[in-house]
């Protein structure tokens, strides 16, 4: 049973704070009045929406439709009336409203026409497609569409299937009390991913931290037909991220830029392999998921809560409490605060954390970095955190890139162990940031130079193409010029011919005017004289003729 | 106020507290070998420090309270007292722990930013400043009375009539050495003087063992890794071990270059400052290699009696080339990287 594990660098151990809520039975959230269902709830395109406002809508039944491939569809988590679809505000590290239906629940909680699915009956794409209009993603926390992951491309295979039970982040136990309460579905969720990957290895990393979850599945595993092998491993944040957990259980690392399956490595979530079976098996979309509330409540517990229920009713289903000081979607470490708690839980939504000054302490003033390298030691993405915060710093984004800025996972080991409290993390994000707005400023003037470029291009041509013309014209109209008092004798001349013309017609008229003028010493020669003469004119006309040739060759070049 | 929302308990002035509490076996074991003396030579460097820093945060417009309690600068007056002769005169601490914290530290920036240790800036200038009076050390304990807390302070103070000041120093196992060597004498000649002990100098070597366990305190606390001391003490023992082997009889054997406190404090406390020392783990091998050759060479080869202070100056100098040019592999990074490219987040 033993496995030999691998260690990944870095990390740390920050205060568990499991015990608070993974010791409550799991309650149903109460139906709420009015749910709010955002469209982008998945990384990828958002659904489009496929009702009207007044549309009555059912239980499980499509609102919106998968747009592209990495999409996934949205459904109605319970049965009412379409009463808005516009912007509201979402849970979302942005801040910013996005596109949502608003469904004011009947309270009847009405399915709509559901029923099991043959997936083996079924083609790989045929399932894939239902997959992505049940609406399944990643309920890690990625919230990648699940159909996408399923499919294992050109290899046709995925040789490992990794199951993630690691639930690293202080505070969050929805994992772990789902393996606890659901091993079997999981199971069964995982026997259709082995179908769709066909993976021959099948692993479930667990930590150890959690060992009735780890008890729970091994139970559920000795009950089914195929091999999957429970693994036990140390606890340490942030080893439930998928890269870390796979060099946990494998010593392979997932290539800079690449994907896992690349490797022939794919790893899910508990969660998702439960909301697999439950769509495979029971035909229900995803519409709810279980919830940590937890933190600075009366009742920290569990929920199963339907997605778009708005977040202020769980908390006060686990008892308010005042001194509350904000509330997280997420652990501590890479949760995202709230704006407001009438946003709603979505299927990103692993637990909402309610902070206190007690439970959370502001964090103390930032002194400078004295490079002790601590952060260095816990980043698990292996950088330089103290070469980037400087390099963020001082605006030198070029040098933060080249420092692999892109490689950090944003797991917040850096600002946790970092004695100068520095928040290195939000440094890091505004690197990011900074260099994204810069390559779209970049891919925008590009493109502006182009078309300026193009632009005197285009001038440059027209103002050749006019002097060209004008040339033309003129050449013409000098050879009209120079063909006129020659017009019988040839009118194919050539402008210096034209010229050469001219000038021996001016001579002729001179010499014409010269004759006449003066007696003629040429009348009455001798014979001799006669053609000593005609020889001369005849050098002459051959000089000439030659003194012409190369002016000639000249204006044909 | 973005994640992470917690933090763990470590702080600048916890780290440092932890340095402090770390060479506290070494003053004692100071005190033990040549008086109470270096208590005097501590509180003065610690309130020269202290007066230096609120001076000069306030000049500079930052917070006094926070950064005056980060202790930081006690660390360096600390440092740079214990590495000061133990008869050195009141204003000699002084004047170099001034110019540790005025030049070396605010001038350069303040904490977290100095280039050079500001310690061992400060040890610098008295040593090429002040020559003579940096060789003040008294003889330790087992070869001779140590002076007590009134004598200590009359000395320090400048109130010690010359001839007990005479009576008590003495030159240290280094420079005897140094000197003997000049003096066309062998290495074994040299080392049959008393001064000399089992592994360094008498008593000294002590000192150096004090220094060492709080090496050790820091490294199992995890405020320092053990890339620099140990990459130090290597580049020692093994640059004085190849002379050694070359010539021992010109050149002082590894062990007595290794167990002298002058070393041990380098390696544990001077060399593995932060700040101005390399990063990466294969720079800090680096950079502790390079410091001990230059030790070695420095001190053998130098116009001045130690080396250390020059030796760590000099690598504080390539940290910049250093950390650059070592940058560990990064995880997933594959031989041809090709992850410079920006990558656009998928949402």
């Amino acid at each position: 049973m033993s496995r030999e594990l691998f260690k990944f660098k870095g990390g740390i151990h920050p205060p568990g704070h499991k015990d608070e809520s993974n010791s409550r039975p799991i309650h149903a959230a109460p139906l709420p009045k009015r749910l709010v269902i955002p469209l982008r709830q998945h990384i990828g395109n958002p659904a489009k929406p496929l009702v009207n406002v007044g549309d009555r809508v059912l239980k499980g039944q499509m609102i919106a439709a998968a747009s592209g491939t990495i999409s996934a569809a949205v459904h109605a988590s319970s049965s009412g009336i379409v009463s808005a679809i516009d912007m509201q505000p979402v849970p979302h590290v942005s801040g910013l409203p996005d596109l949502c239906v608003t469904i004011e629940t009947d309270g009847r909680d009405e399915w709509t026409d559901h029923a099991p699915l043959d997936y083996q009956a079924m083609t790989p794409a045929d399932l894939r497609m239902q997959l992505r209009d049940m609406g399944l993603a990643g309920l890690g926390g990625a919230v990648f569409p699940s159909a996408v992951k399923l499919d294992p491309g050109a290899a046709q295979t995925c040789p490992t299937l990794i199951i993630n039970g690691g639930e690293c982040e202080p505070w969050i136990t929805c994992d772990d009390v789902l393996m606890r309460t659901h091993a079997d579905d999981i199971l069964q969720g995982v026997a259709i991913m082995r179908h769709l990957l066909g993976s021959s290895e099948i692993l479930v990393g667990i930590e150890d931290n959690k060992p009735e979850a780890i008890a729970a599945m091994q139970t559920a595993v000795a009950r089914m037909d195929f091999a999957v092998e429970v693994v036990t491993v140390p606890a340490r944040y942030p080893g439930g991220g998928a890269k870390q957990m796979i060099e946990t259980l494998t010593g392979k690392q997932v290539p800079s830029g690449k994907l896992s399956t690349d490797i022939g490595i794919q790893v899910f979530n508990v969660g998702t392999a439960y909301s697999l079976a439950r769509a495979v098996h029971h035909g229900e979309p995803l519409i709810s998921r279980l919830v940590t509330v937890t933190g600075h409540v009366l009742r920290p517990q569990n929920v199963e809560v339907l997605i778009g229920t708005p977040m202020h009713t769980l908390i006060a289903l686990a008892g308010e409490r005042d001194g509350t000081t904000g509330v997280l979607m997420g652990g501590p470490m890479m949760g995202v605060p709230m704006p407001n708690l009438d946003v709603p839980v979505v299927k990103a939504t692993n637990c909402i954390l309610v902070k206190s000054a007690e439970l959370f302490p502001p964090l103390p003033r930032a002194l400078p970095c004295i490079r002790c390298t601590r952060c260095a030691e816990a980043c698990p993405a292996e950088l330089q955190p103290q070469e980037l915060f400087r390099f963020a710093k001082a605006d030198d984004f070029g040098r933060a890139q080249e420092y692999h800025l892109f490689d950090c996972i944003e797991c917040g080991c850096c600002s946790y162990v970092c004695p100068s409290h520095i928040p290195l993390v939000d440094f890091y994000r505004y690197a990011k940031s900074e260099i994204w707005a810069r390559e779209r400023d970049k891919r925008a003037s590009d493109l502006a130079r182009e078309r300026h470029e193009f632009r005197q291009f285009r001038q440059e041509r027209e103002k050749a193409e006019k002097a060209e013309k004008l040339a033309a014209k003129a050449q013409a109209k000098r050879a009209e010029l120079a063909a006129a008092p020659a017009e019988s004798s040839n009118a194919a001349l050539s402008e210096a011919d034209a010229k050469k013309a001219l000038i021996a017609a001016a001579l002729a008229r001179a010499q014409a005017k010269k004759a006449e003028a003066t007696p003629k010493n040429t009348d009455h020669l001798s014979p001799d004289t006669q053609r000593e003469i005609e020889e001369i004119e005849a050098r002459r006309a051959k000089i000439r003729e030659l003194a012409r040739k190369p002016l000639e060759s000249e204006e044909k070049t | 106020m973005p994640s992470p929302f917690i933090l763990s308990r470590s702080s600048v002035t916890q780290v440092m507290a932890w340095v402090l509490a770390a060479l506290l076996p070494g003053i004692a074991v100071y005190v033990w070998l040549f008086g109470p003396g270096i208590l005097i030579t501590l509180a003065l460097a610690t309130v020269t420090a202290l007066a230096a820093e609120a001076a000069m945060l306030k000049a500079r417009a930052y917070p006094v309270k926070p950064f005056l309690f980060d202790l930081s600068a006690i660390v360096t007056a600390w440092l740079l007292a214990l590495s000061l002769p133990s008869l050195a005169p009141w204003w000699l601490i002084v004047t170099g722990t001034l110019f540790a914290i005025v030049v070396a530290k605010h001038l350069y920036g303040g904490l977290g930013q100095n280039i050079f240790n500001p310690a061992m800036v400060g040890y610098a200038v008295l040593i090429v400043s002040f020559p003579v009076q940096m060789t003040q050390w008294a003889g330790p304990a087992e070869l001779g009375p140590t002076l007590d807390l009134a004598q200590s302070a009359a000395a320090i103070f400048g109130g010690l009539d010359p001839a007990t000041l005479d009576a008590v120093t003495m030159a240290t196992p280094l420079d005897t050495l140094r000197t003997g060597l000049i003096q066309q004498h062998t290495v074994d000649e040299v080392m049959a003087q008393p001064i000399f002990g089992r592994f360094g100098g008498t008593g000294f070597e002590w000192l150096a063992f004090a220094f060492w366990i709080g090496g050790l305190m820091l490294w199992s606390r995890r405020i320092i890794s053990w890339h620099i001391p140990m990459a130090f003490l290597a580049g020692v023992w093994l640059t004085a071990g190849f002379l050694h082997f070359f010539d021992a009889g010109r050149f002082g054997p590894p062990w007595f270059h290794f167990f002298a406190p002058s070393v041990a404090l380098c390696a544990f406390f001077i060399a593995t400052d932060p700040v101005s020392g390399a990063t990466t783990p294969r720079g800090k091998l680096i950079f502790g290699l390079g410091a001990g050759f230059l030790t070695i060479v420095i001190r053998t080869w130098g116009g001045f009696p130690d080396g250390v202070a020059f030796a760590i100056l000099l690598m504080n100098l390539a940290v910049p080339l250093i950390d650059q040019y070592t940058q560990p592999r990064i995880y997933g990074e594959m031989k041809k990287n090709s992850s410079d490219a920006v990558k656009e987040p998928l949402t």
